[in-house]
Parts: C-alpha cells; structure tokens; sequence
C-alpha cells in the first residue's frame, strides 16, 4: 500500500515537472533548469558526503571544470554535442580521481579542509590562466540546435535529473552502497569485515565527480557562457548547504534542498527590496542554523522522524484504548 | 594441523612494550583463550594480529601464510575475521544490512554490474541474503532483523558482531571479550553461541574474563601480563600455575 502511494507521488510530481514550462512565465523556467542543475551537483555531493561519510568541499571547482570542459570542448575543439557532454563528465571524473587519491588518505575535518585547499587551488588557476577560462570575457558555450529553445533545455535537463536519481537510487539500493555507508558508519569494523575502505572512498568521489560534472555542463549549456566564478569554493559551500538543509542520506533531500533553496535565493533577490539583497545570505545561515540544531537530518530526515513519530503515537494512543489504560498510569 | 603461528610478537609503545616476544601456535577447530590483567597486552595482540597495528618485530603465519603487516582488509579476506572490546557495529543501520556488509568481501560485484544489471549481481545478492537468514538464525538474532543495531539489547549486539564476523566464512574467528558488560544470564546465550561456532569448525579465539566461561569452553589458554606470555596450556594447568595465580587469577573458580 505505501509502496503504491509512493509510486503514485512520483508520477504525479514527474507529471507536474513536466507540465511545468505550460504553467509557468519563460523566467522561472529557466530558474527552474539551473535549479535542476543545482540539484544534480547536490545528488553528487550526496553520493560521496550523504553516504560515503567524506565531506568534499572541492565539489564547486569539479563543478567548474565540469562546465568549462563541456564549453570548450563543445565550442574550442568544436565536438559534437553528444561527445562533448559524455567527455565532460569522465575528465571531470579523471581530475577527481587525481584529487581523490592524496586527499582521501586524510580523514574528517582534515578531508573537508584537503578538498577545499584544493578548491581555492583550481579557482586560483581558472582566474589567473586566461588562455584557458577566457578572463573576464568568460567562454561562449555553444547550445545545439534542438536545445536553442528553453523549454528544450529545461526537458534536457530534468532527463539528466531523473536519469541522476535513477543511477543513484540503484548505487545506494546495490551491495556497492551497503559498502559505502558501511565506510560511513564505522571505517574501522568494514576494514575488520574485508572491505577496502580506500579504494571504495575513491570510487564513490569518483562517481560523485562524473555527475558534478554533469551538473557543471548543464549550468554551461543554461547560461552559455562561463567565467572563472564556477569554479568558486562558494560553490561548493552552496552545494554543501543545500545537501545539509534537504537531507543528506536521502534521494529527495538534495533535490528538495536544491530547488527549494535556489528558488528561495532567486526570490529574494528578485522581490527588489532595497537591501535585502545583501541580507539574504544572513537569512540563509540562519535557515542552515535552525535546519541543524531542530533537523539534524535535514528536512526530509526531520519529515521521516516526525512521521515515525505521528505513527508511534497514534499506535500507542489505540493500544492504550484497548487496554483502557490512561497516560497518566503510565507516567 | 596449525592454522595461526605467532613467532616473537613485539609492539611497541614509545618506550613501553605492550607486546613481547609472544609466541603461541593454534590448531585448527580448537579455541584458545587469551587471559590476563587489564593492560596486559590481549587487545593489542589481536590489533597485531587483525592487521589494525603492525607489529615493531615478529612474524604472524595463517594457514601457511607470512600475514605480518598486512592492512586489515587483506586479513580479513584470508579468513580472519573478529569482533571489537567495545562492542563495533554499524550502528545506525539496521541488523539485517549489519550482516549484509559482513558477507561484502566474498562478493565482487561493482559499479558496472549495477549500471547493466548483470546476472553476478541478482546471484550475489541471492547469495548474501541467504547467508543472512542462515546467520540470522545461526546467532537467534531473526527478531531484531530491521531494528537499528545501536538499538537491539547489549547482548544482542554482542551476538551481532559475531553474526557479522561470521558472515565472511572466516577460518579463524577472534574474539575480543564477547561477554564484556553482559549479564550473568546472557552469558550463557554467548557461550552456546561459541559453543556452536565450534561444532562448525570454525576456530576460535577468546579475549575473556570470566574464568566460567573460560573453563568451560577454552581448549588451551594463553595467559599474558605485562605484554609477557607467563603461561600456556590446558585450562586446568594454567588455573594451578602459581605465576598465573600470583599475576591475575588470587582465586580459581573451576
């Protein structure tokens, strides 16, 4: 039964998502294609983060160099669009694999602290090499032809989104998973019980990468142009944020945080409120504050623990009516 | 026939030598228990031998084989595998996935046979969850199957870690102090369960404190103090050894 209310919402939400550039002005279709892209970023993160137990904070620049790999491949080596966006996504990939293998000998903090240094690095080489990110003038990234209208790259990008989620549900449904989160939960046991830590830590980045980079190409492909910013750690703080405040550890949670956050920035930046502008990010910290003290979990954790809660109670509130007990003989 | 060989264990702290020039042979099917005062170096005798520490000298033999120095992960896969004095568990996760992760090592399947569905991956996965519900039943931990592992009784999370050992098919299994904080009672569940372990072939080897359970099951024993083997033999033996009696034991309940 649960199984089939499930199924339902999913078909009802993906038929929403697809109606939506109907319902919807041109603008907030495309608010709605970049939030996708976030979204992606934010699954990847979770991958490795929400499951795996190691928190990247290079996942800004893979984003990055995702992106500019798509944009100049596309535009500079002028490959087709269909070999662009694959080769993207695996030098993105390659790029983690070499990030992956120094860093992910640390642990902890000392991980999340490796992979930003490492952020600041890339962004450092992307403003400052500007035969490669173009400077200022940023890269032109090229759109092909069927995706030159928005709602085209909307439909692109909700496809890459579903087909994210798909990939991800069966990783985290696989005995690979299980492997994941038991590197998650206590590295030291699965090391016990046969489980090469290193090696399955690498992995997981290394996916996690190849769909950062997806989600970098897709922001190229929206915005059609790019500048040394993508690679910003800000980014992946962003990304981080939106993982944290979804829930990390679930499928919903980053896309739920993703969009709901990204469509909450644009809102409050575009209401035009002389000076919200700058307290915007104020009011972002609080939310990530309130998120992490009440809903550890995020908000599809604190959503799952206050229905498993509902549930205990009305169970207990029945079998109290059966047993004519009140709450007060208890306590 | 010696399935583990210990030859001249050393570890080193700094300057304080928590293992010293251990040796012990164990053969194989029996259980060996390993006793001795608090800091007398069993845990970290099995932290050398599980790979978690290198020793500073010495040689460690499994079946044949020169396993000194190896990563955890690589002794495990030849067939050892152990439990943790404070209880190990993946904790947030529920048993039955706990059991799951213990089998991991004995599965290949990986990224790619989860991307193009192979046949390797449905048979690995109907293989493991069988060996689960065999496990399962093998530890009576079958009511708890979903329940988070942090959440089951203390008791039961002990016979968790050893379902969880098991699952890898270990040769050897080590266990360190598998009824410490358990009661009297629930004792009796984890020494049937040893018991059983043994009736599988599988052999054994003890970190424990409670000389009842000691007597009863230990083929051999091991007695260190001060990183120093000052003992070995039958457990009737070792129990009469005035050095044991002097070091560890004032008393002997058997």
């Amino acid at each position: 039964m649960a199984k089939y209310t499930k199924a339902g919402v999913l078909v009802l939400l993906l038929g929403l998502a697809v109606a939506m550039p109907w319902m919807t002005s041109k603008y907030n279709v495309r608010i709605l294609t970049l939030a996708m892209a976030w979204a992606i970023a934010t699954l990847s993160l979770n991958l490795i983060l929400g499951y795996t137990g190691q928190a990247s904070l290079a996942h800004g620049a893979l984003m990055g160099i995702g992106a500019y790999s798509f944009g100049i491949l596309a535009q500079r080596v002028g490959l087709n669009f269909w070999l662009a966006l694959p080769l993207a996504c695996l030098i993105t990939a390659f790029i983690g694999l070499l990030i992956g293998l120094p860093s992910l000998r640390t642990k902890g903090p000392y991980f999340a602290i490796v992979t930003l240094c490492f952020n600041v690095i890339v962004y450092k080489v992307f403003d400052n090499w500007k035969w490669l990110s173009g400077g200022i003038q940023g890269q032109p990234v090229p759109q092909p032809v069927f995706l030159q209208q928005r709602w085209a790259r909307y439909y692109f990008v909700l496809g890459c989104l579903v087909l994210t989620l798909i990939i991800m549900r069966f990783i985290v449904k696989s005995l690979l998973g299980v492997t994941f989160m038991s590197i998650r939960s206590n590295e030291n046991l699965a090391e016990a019980v046969g489980i090469n830590s290193f090696r399955n830590k690498l992995l997981s980045f290394v996916v996690s990468c190849f769909f950062v980079g997806l989600a970098g190409s897709m922001l190229a492909l929206e915005n059609g142009q790019l500048d040394p910013t993508i690679t910003m750690q800000f980014n992946s703080f962003y990304i981080l944020i939106f993982l944290l405040i979804g829930g990390a550890a679930t499928l919903s949670g980053p896309v739920i945080g993703a969009m709901g956050l990204y469509w909450l920035l644009d809102y409050m930046k575009k209401i035009g409120i002389k000076g919200i502008e700058e307290f915007r990010y104020l009011f972002f910290g609080l939310i990530l504050i309130v998120v992490i003290i009440y809903m550890p979990r995020g908000i599809v954790g604190g959503a799952k623990q206050f229905w498993e809660w509902a549930k205990a109670r009305y169970n207990k509130r029945k079998t109290e009516g059966n047993t004519g007990k009140t709450e007060e003989v208890l306590e | 026939m010696t399935l583990l060989r210990v030859e001249g264990l050393t570890r080193l702290f700094g300057g304080l030598v928590a293992v010293n020039k251990v040796d012990f042979a164990l053969d194989e099917g029996k259980i060996l228990a390993i006793i001795g005062p608090n800091g007398a170096g069993k845990s970290t005798l099995f932290n050398l031998i599980g790979g978690t520490m290198p020793p500073s000298s010495g040689k460690i033999f499994f079946n044949g084989n020169d396993i000194t120095g190896w990563k955890p992960y690589k002794v495990a896969r030849e067939g050892i595998t152990r439990t943790f004095q404070t209880t190990a568990l993946f904790e947030e996760l529920p048993v039955y996935v706990n059991l799951v992760i213990g089998r991991r090592m004995r599965t290949r399947s990986g990224l790619w046979d989860i991307i193009l569905h192979t046949p390797r991956q449905k048979r690995e996965k109907n293989e493991t969850t069988a060996k689960v519900l065999e496990v399962l039943e093998f530890t009576g931990l079958g009511q708890y199957a979903n329940d988070p592992a942090g959440s089951i009784p203390q008791e039961a999370q002990k016979r968790l870690a050893i379902g969880v050992a098991l699952m890898g098919d270990p040769r050897l299994l080590l266990l360190d102090e598998p009824t410490g904080g358990v009661g009297m009672e629930e004792t009796d569940n984890i020494i049937a369960l040893i018991d059983r372990i043994r009736a599988k072939g599988i052999t054994v080897c003890v970190i424990e404190h409670k000389m009842r359970m000691i007597m009863s099951l230990a083929d051999r024993i091991v007695v260190l103090n001060f990183g120093v083997k000052i003992a070995e033999g039958e457990p009737q033996g070792v129990c009469d050894d005035p050095a044991v009696i002097e070091a560890y034991l004032g008393e002997c309940i058997a």
